[in-house]
């Protein structure tokens, strides 16, 4: 079956009075039906530029080279009407911050409608029933109320179940989720999880979701890549990354994360000196400066994003190859 | 009042500190004590009070009701140039390094005001020789002493902001949420920069996160706000051992393993969400969420009480939960 979402050898560059910045560099991906895939890396990796590119929504002095196939159709070069038509219906959005992508002066219920209005030619009456059925399958507690009320009125939490089922209401074959946990406190970050869990469950949409939290994408996905300087440094199975990490960035940012099991450290571990910025001239691997593995080969020659099947004999679940952009990756 | 008292002498005692912005109450009868060279680990949902408490307890906001001891001396009752005076001593990191800079000011001029100020008699000089040393100490070149904030990263923003807060070794460093706006290669520095000063100049903290695995890390002891009260007070490997306000065992069985297991479909107990944005204004502020309410919960506000020896909690069920 052919993948859901196509990305291959995509560039976002934005230009600036004295150079370009190149945000994401040779990037190509592909999203399975039913898949979930989680996209992470650090601020300016180029994770969400992406998938901003992917759905047409680059700011004005950004411009994105490459192919971006949905469904077979490239989505780059698109006509705005038919993106339109497919933006907020076969491929939706969930967002950071609910408070800021729900229009503040609109009633929840007119927000939600109106996507059903616009993409399934219902009327409002049939759309405003849809909406209420909606939000209570995404947990949205009195929702006959909460159709009347303003986004302002919504706890942070409830909010995002809004924005969730909002980006279900056409039943999308794909949604991308930036960040959709980071904004909440942690309590209602693992129900918002769970919501996102069950939904994939009953809607069976694929996924991608973009986070900087490992331990966010490690509970939603079955696939991770990591990005690093704008370009995905390593591919693999969830569990496969989490406990055979082959690129020496991705075994150190694990090494990052504090937990509440284990022994208690005097010092927190880290990783030493820090990203590239987007701007930065980059000759070799991006991560050499920081690396403890890097060799002079890394400093002068980019290693490509290379499948380690072969070599290694290694295939994630969903029969994906394992790759790795890495001179001397580590030992699986 | 519920004072978690302690008859050693404490830097700084909070005493039934009240905060209100007009009809909401943001802090509502917080006591607490903080102790030399201690670190004090404060957490809570956003919205729960923290950078209120913080604010309040430097004097950047009034309290309406509750002292703010400090060496025995009430900061709220100070008279202006008093508190000024001792301001040396009490600093603040913010959350937003960039926002918390002068962009118009190099981050040399940033660094060297706190000296400008409490240190008149020094020259130029050997001004500039103590802000390059700072510089150097939080790991920045003493070269980038003239550059402007805007030239640096966000982590390296905060490693300014640090300099700039420690440069007068305060006897008392308050940091609301220092890395939250960090990635995590960038967190665990910046968190070992503020650990090193802290040993090299004694200084205590007030450690305010929503990171517990993070505040777990760091802390002595671990404050647990809720609604603008204080639900739980005890030392941190108490706390997260056996923790007993409700609220906390929820916080903490809600933090995702740091690794995931195989195919876990292992929820944590649900908590329900607030269904608005505010908590009743009566009774035990967390009573909608709680598995354990009962009928007293929602007359009564349940007093932070000594449940067992050292360890504090704000439940009417708290016995029984311990």
């Amino acid at each position: 079956m052919p993948p859901v979402l196509d990305i291959t050898d995509l560039n976002v560059t934005f230009a600036q009075s004295d150079r370009p910045i190149c945000a994401v560099r040779q990037v190509s991906l592909a999203v399975a039906a039913r898949e979930s895939v989680g996209i992470v890396g650090e601020s300016g990796s180029g994770k969400t530029q992406v998938f901003m590119a992917a759905m047409g929504l680059l700011a004005g002095n950004g411009r994105a080279e490459g192919s971006v196939r949905f469904e077979g159709e490239d989505l780059l070069g698109l006509r705005r009407e038919r993106l339109n038509r497919l933006r907020g219906a076969k491929l939706s959005m969930v967002f950071q911050d609910p408070m800021t992508s729900l229009t503040p002066h609109l009633k929840i219920g007119t927000q939600l409608a109106e996507v059903l209005v616009c993409h399934a030619g219902k009327s409002w009456h049939d759309a405003r029933l849809a909406a209420r059925r909606m939000l209570e399958r995404v947990g949205v507690p009195e929702p006959e109320r909460r159709l009347n009320q303003y986004p302002h009125e919504l706890s942070g939490g409830l909010r995002q179940r809004v924005m969730i089922g909002m980006s279900l209401l056409c039943d999308p074959l794909l949604v991308i989720a930036d960040e959709p946990t980071t904004a909440l406190d942690v309590t209602v970050q693992a129900q918002v999880i769970e919501l996102l869990k069950a939904m994939r469950r009953e809607f069976g949409m694929a996924m991608v979701l973009i986070s900087h939290d490992l331990a966010v994408v490690a509970t939603l996905c079955d696939r991770i890549l990591v990005m690093y300087a704008g370009r995905i440094v390593e591919s693999a199975a969830t569990l496969e990354l989490f406990h055979h990490p082959r690129h020496p960035y991705t075994a150190e940012l694990l090494k990052c994360i504090p937990g509440l099991s284990g022994p208690r450290l005097e010092r927190l571990p880290t990783l030493p000196g820090q990203p590239p910025q987007p701007g930065d001239a980059l000759e070799g691997c991006a991560f050499a400066p920081r690396c403890a593995r890097a060799a002079a080969r890394c400093r002068t020659e980019r290693p490509l994003l290379e499948d380690l099947g072969a070599a290694g004999g290694e295939v994630g679940a969903g029969g994906e190859a394992r790759q790795v952009a890495c001179h001397f990756p580590l030992p699986p | 009042m519920s004072a978690v008292t302690s008859p050693n002498d404490a830097l700084l005692q909070v005493i039934g500190l009240r905060v209100e912005f007009g009809a909401r109450v943001a802090l509502s009868d917080v006591s607490f004590e903080l102790f030399a060279g201690e670190t004090l680990g404060l957490v809570g949902e956003s919205g729960s009070g923290k950078s209120t408490l913080a604010r309040a307890i430097l004097q950047l906001l009034h309290p309406c009701r509750g002292s703010v001891v400090w060496r025995g001396q009430d900061l709220t009752a100070c008279a202006p140039p008093v508190l000024r005076g001792l301001r040396r001593d009490l600093q603040i990191v913010f959350q937003d390094p960039l926002a918390s800079l002068d962009p118009r000011m190099t981050v040399g001029e940033s660094i060297a005001e706190p000296l400008r100020i409490f240190e008149p008699g020094l020259d130029g000089g050997a001004r500039r020789a103590r802000v390059g040393g700072m510089l150097q100490r939080v790991g920045l070149a003493s070269e980038m002493i003239g550059r402007y904030p805007h030239e640096f990263s966000g982590g390296q923003c905060q490693r300014i902001g640090i300099a700039r807060a420690m440069i007068l070794s305060p006897k008392l460093l308050i940091c609301d949420e220092p890395v939250s706006s960090l990635d995590v290669s960038i967190q665990g520095q910046i968190v070992n920069l503020l650990l090193d000063l802290q040993r090299d100049a004694g200084t205590a903290m007030l450690f305010i996160s929503h990171n517990l695995a993070v505040v777990r890390h760091l802390s002595h002891r671990i404050l647990v706000m809720y609604a603008g009260r204080l639900v739980e007070v005890a030392a941190r490997d108490a706390l997260f051992a056996a923790p007993i306000h409700p609220y906390t065992r929820a916080l903490l069985a809600a933090v995702l393993p740091a690794m995931p297991v195989p195919r876990s479909d292992a929820v944590p107990p649900a908590l329900p969400e607030a269904a608005t944005p505010l908590p009743p204004r009566t009774g035990c502020a967390f009573r909608d969420r709680c598995s354990h309410a009962l009928a007293i919960c929602a007359q009564a506000v349940p007093p932070l009480e000594e449940t067992i020896p050292g360890h504090w909690a704000a439940c009417h069920r708290a016995r029984e939960l311990a």
